[in-house]
């Protein structure tokens, strides 16, 4: 059977390229810490020596729109193109191309449909910075296979914060499960606290701090059931009228399992977000 | 009132490049000929396939053709949507994050709960 290497949840920034790939002259003050940072969270993956990534992200009205929404999607095609017109405008980001593990995908959704998640799936799937950021902080080399699993945060209604949870433990068993050699880290991009077009963006911090640093302490602890407790669809604008993204990372604490503490923990404070990364090593730390 | 029509626009000019400058330009000449062309427009049908109900009223028609996102915000349109296409439309013409901070500070005077976005 598959073996998971890694599982890994972070914040994806889209600056992130555009602010490393400057010349260093011209970089803002919080360049070098986030970087350094940045590249110690990339050797935890490649520590874990990974063949295949199950990348879990949410498209921004990319591609997925509002004639046909679906809640959970895995794409399963040969390759992924990435990044679109607006990101390349608004972020600087390149365009990518991505080759695709179809087998691991034909599985994710069988096994999944057998085990009541109606999974929508994908054969032409363009990728956007969801699952791009990661790949350029964690693997810029862009050549392992990927399987995306897209999930709705963005345009209500949406699925509750416990479907998350149930469909990230899904993740991990089912990649358990898949008849393979090959090793996979399950990587999932959200946010902490954000607000997006609203009076409390690109403020001095996230938009509450105090929430990003319980919900840090959540992730790191793998806090499920606390975390559930104080989450629900309603309570997630309070902290920003983006925040409902945190729900990707407790997807990636239900794959990373309850009470189960991360090896990583990292934190950064930007000037209107804070980033986080944690890396977990189900098979013990290889570093 | 239609928030889905509303963030059809948003999302239909923000993608396409000569759409994005067009309404930059000239606002009430772009947002006539969207209504007109492609409100109907089913993206995953073939032009044929128009859909035959969807129009604008006439408060959503001022606030677009005067890129009013302080009023598109209230009418519940999707805030990424509007933060977007108007970063792609103005943040050429001010300071580094200078147009950002002003967006938000337009926005002041929101209290929550923020209006509902649902469509």
């Amino acid at each position: 059977m598959a073996e998971v290497c890694a599982v890994i949840a972070s914040t994806h920034h889209p600056f992130y390229y555009k602010t490393s790939t400057m010349p260093e002259a011209e970089r803002p003050p919080f360049a070098a810490e986030w970087i350094a940072k940045i590249e110690s969270f990339r050797e935890t993956l490649t520590a874990a020596r990974p063949d295949v990534l199950v990348m879990v992200g949410s498209d921004h009205f990319h591609q997925l729109w509002l004639d046909n929404m679906p809640q959970f999607l895995v794409g399963k095609a040969p390759f992924f193109d990435a990044n679109f017109h607006n990101e390349e405008r608004e972020f600087g980001l390149p365009k990518m191309r991505l080759a695709g593990q179809e087998d691991l995908a034909a599985h994710l959704l069988r096994d999944g449909l057998d085990r009541d998640f109606d999974l929508a799936f994908s054969n032409e799937l363009r990728i956007d910075h969801s699952i791009t950021c990661p790949i350029i902080t964690l693997r810029p080399e862009a050549d392992l296979p990927i399987v995306p699993v897209y999930t709705n945060i963005f345009a209500p209604p949406l699925p509750q914060p416990r479907r998350f949870v149930a469909l990230g433990k899904a993740i991990r068993e089912m990649v358990e499960s898949w008849e393979s050699h090959l090793r996979v880290a399950i990587i999932g991009t959200g946010h902490l606290s954000l607000e997006l077009g609203g009076p409390r963006q690109f403020g001095p911090t996230g938009p509450d701090p105090v929430f990003d640093r319980k919900a840090v302490e959540w992730i790191a602890s793998g806090d499920i059931d606390g975390c559930l407790a104080e989450v629900s669809l309603d309570s997630l604008h309070a902290p920003g009228n983006a925040t409902h993204g945190f729900m990707d990372f407790m997807l990636m604490m239900g794959v990373a399992g309850e009470g189960v503490r991360a090896d990583f923990v990292e934190t950064v404070d930007l000037f209107h977000t804070m980033e986080a990364y944690f890396t977990w090593y189900p098979g013990g730390d290889p570093r | 009132m239609s928030k889905y029509l509303l963030d059809k626009f948003l999302f239909s000019v923000d993608r396409d490049p000569e759409l994005t400058e067009r309404y930059r330009e000239d606002p009430v000449e772009l947002v006539a000929w969207w209504e007109a062309e492609l409100a109907g427009s089913l993206f995953n049908c073939i032009p044929h396939e128009k859909t035959t109900w969807l129009a604008f009223d006439e408060e959503e028609r001022r606030a677009l053709r005067e890129h009013d996102h302080v009023a598109l915000f209230a009418m519940g349109a999707h805030p990424f949507l509007t933060l977007t296409l108007f970063i792609a439309l103005f943040e050429r013409d001010h300071g580094p994050m200078e147009y950002q901070l002003a967006y938000a500070r337009a926005l002041d005077h929101v209290t929550q709960p923020y209006p509902d976005i649902s469509t």
